[in-house]
């Protein structure tokens, strides 16, 4: 006597019947990507805000005229000069991560170990830069709570009523330095987390593992700093 | 089940990025950002392009920067299409975050000084 088997009682293989990864992705690495989700609400709150507040004034420090020194070399006459080194740089620490999470996944070491210190010289450049660069807008008189006489503010706006420059040049200080600030924090955690990664596969604990995935983790991490300084570098230094 | 199902495949992510591929997002990247300083150092002082149609042209080019990085370098273009679209679709919420405040800061105006 045949059973006939009923389609319910049948073994379903599909990704979300159960027993297996539907996302095929590791725990950590799903988790790093709704962290970063997460950095992603609070960096767009933030420049949602510069925006809303920058679009409501009838004036506003003009990028080409506020940052046109390339720190050593030039103290103007440059605009953009130096954030378009200190992009570049950014851009070419992200390809280095992603080399170094290609050899990786040869399981090369020797590779990922020199990727991973390439990134990390590019991470520190980055940051040397960025430092000079606040050191100069500091010097120039912008700071939290702090503005240029209202002589020298004549020189970073492109027209507009005089007697408000002092009100939205405070605004742009306050909002530059704290999101500046903000994703130089998290870039400087970034070099962190990959030097304490570089040290293991040094030691070779992802060779013993067998599997170089906590590159490809602190990888996604990096590339969303880089991701961040994108749109950083496009609301603060173009539009 | 086995539990070998329930392991992650690796051979499957290990598609798409290759060094070829890395050096050409690469050159897509750098040419883009090229692109946005030509716009705002030449086209825009001398007058070629008016800085109102400058700005939406920086953010459409900003997006597919971002769009190249998210995509191939942090591999999500290569994920299972639900992975892709949990991390996609919240994306919602910050567009919507966009309309409300750009709206709103049209009523912030009133508030300014006026000196």
């Amino acid at each position: 006597m045949s059973v006939q088997v009923s389609p319910i009682d049948e073994v379903k293989t599909t990704p979300w019947s159960g027993g297996r990864s539907p996302f095929n992705v590791e725990y950590g690495k799903m988790m790093m990507w709704f962290f970063l989700l997460s950095d992603a609400f609070t960096f767009s709150s933030l420049l949602i805000a510069y925006g809303a507040l920058r679009f409501s004034s009838s004036s506003w420090p003009a990028p080409d005229l506020v940052f046109q020194s390339v720190p050593g070399l030039l103290d103007s006459g440059a605009p953009l000069v130096f954030v378009g080194l200190m992009t570049f740089i950014l851009i070419l620490s992200s390809v280095t991560m992603v080399l170094a999470v290609e050899a990786g996944h040869r399981m090369a070491k020797k590779e990922v170990l020199w990727w991973m210190v390439a990134t990390i010289i590019g991470g520190f450049t980055f940051l040397g830069c960025q430092a000079l660069e606040w050191s100069h807008l500091h010097h120039e008189g912008f700071w939290w709570g702090h503005i240029p006489t209202a002589e020298e503010l004549k020189h970073v706006f492109n027209g507009g009523n005089e007697a408000t420059y002092a009100t939205y040049a405070q605004q742009f200080a306050n909002l530059f330095f704290t999101i500046t600030g903000f994703h130089g924090f998290h870039v400087f955690s970034g070099v962190i987390i990959n030097i304490i990664i570089t040290i293991n596969v040094l030691a070779g604990t992802y060779q013993k593992r067998g599997s170089y995935l906590m590159i490809e983790k602190v990888g996604l991490y990096w590339h969303f700093v880089d991701l961040v300084w994108v749109f950083v570098f496009t609301f603060f230094y173009l539009v | 089940m086995s539990s070998e199902s329930t392991e992650v495949h690796h051979e499957e992510h290990g598609e798409g990025m290759t060094r070829k591929k890395i050096v050409q997002i690469f050159l897509v990247l750098l040419g883009i950002t090229v692109v946005e300083f030509i716009i705002a150092l030449w086209l825009v002082p001398k007058g070629h392009i008016p800085l109102h149609w400058a700005n939406p042209i920086y953010i459409v080019l900003t997006l597919f920067k971002a769009f190249y990085i998210v995509a191939y370098f942090m591999h999500l273009k290569f994920e299972k299409i639900g992975m892709a679209l949990s991390i996609i679709v919240p994306i919602l919420f910050i567009i919507g975050l966009i309309l409300v405040l750009t709206n709103e800061s049209h009523y912030w105006v009133d508030l300014r000084p006026k000196v």
